[in-house]
């Protein structure tokens, strides 16, 4: 007698997309959350609220800023394109 | 003019932020899925490779004595080394899963240079308590990533490694030139400011 058996059913692998997908989606704006939460606990490290007499260098690096920059970049190149690419490997593997 | 050194630091953790969450999508997809787009495979590597050659400016312009001059030129060699054998290892150049043990010696280095590089105490200032924080935990890090090199598809591992590459951006965020920490400033530390 010969009999098949799956590892893991489809039902399975699209539930296990759908957690990683809701992950990768998370990372940018929680990013940018943490950027937004830092800049209101500390608004006087955001020199572009208060820019008069403020040094060249103290308005190009404002840490929160930097912070929701790295979220937002992350997004547009990392978790865009990832985001397609694991619902096309999760089709593929239908 | 140059920037403050508290300003470098920002400007590497938010490079260092960004490598991170890479590596930490890296781990939740998986590197098949990773790796669907070639130029994706190269981008944390490239980013960790081009911070360490950005360090030899920062060694070069900020560092004010000979110990931070060696601290810093050797975070630049094994950022470099660590960087540039994973683009090898992605570029299937580098065959020998060997070479992975280049991020626990980047990491040990590091951690080293960091404790033995600063000679205050722990509450001296906020920039000595990061600088011992930061060693110790460099060299736990290097631990923690070791496996790697043996079990490279390992998720936790894996997100060990990213959560550990966040958590030194946000300690390298909270750097300031001269501050308190947990409420002690030394006076031989000089003002704080903002």
């Amino acid at each position: 007698m010969e009999t098949t058996f799956t590892r893991s059913n489809p039902a399975e692998r699209t539930r296990r997309t759908t957690v990683r997908s809701k992950l990768i989606s998370l990372i940018g704006p929680a990013t940018i959350a943490g950027g937004v939460i830092w800049a209101i606990l500390q608004p006087y490290r955001l020199t572009l609220l208060h820019p008069v007499g403020e040094g060249f260098w103290w308005l190009v690096f404002e840490p929160p800023l930097l912070v929701a920059v790295v979220g937002v970049v992350f997004i547009a190149v990392v978790a865009r394109p990832l985001l397609a690419d694991l619902e096309e490997a999760d089709a593929a593997s239908r | 003019m140059l920037p403050h050194a508290e300003m470098v630091h920002w400007a590497f953790a938010a490079g260092i932020l960004f490598v991170g969450l890479c590596l930490l999508s890296e781990a939740i997809v998986g590197p098949e899925v990773w790796r669907r787009r070639k130029w994706r495979a190269y981008l944390w590597p490239g980013v960790a490779f081009a911070l360490g050659v950005l360090l030899w400016p920062v060694m070069a312009f900020f560092t004010n004595s000979a110990i931070h001059m060696y601290a810093h030129g050797a975070w630049a060699q094994v950022l470099m080394l660590a960087g540039g054998a994973e683009l090898g290892l992605v570029h299937g150049r580098l065959r020998s899963p060997l070479w992975r043990l280049t991020w626990p010696l980047a990491f040990a280095v590091s951690g080293i240079a960091f404790i033995v590089h600063e000679q205050n105490a722990w509450t001296f200032a906020r920039s000595a308590f990061l600088h011992h924080l930061l060693g110790w935990t460099f060299i736990v890090a290097a631990a923690i990533v070791l496996p790697l090199v043996w079990r490279p598809r390992s998720i936790v591992f894996r997100s060990g490694f990213a959560l550990i590459v966040v958590a030194v951006s946000v300690m390298l965020f909270c750097d300031r030139d001269v501050a308190p920490v947990f409420g002690h400033l030394s006076p031989l530390a000089g003002v704080a400011h903002r």
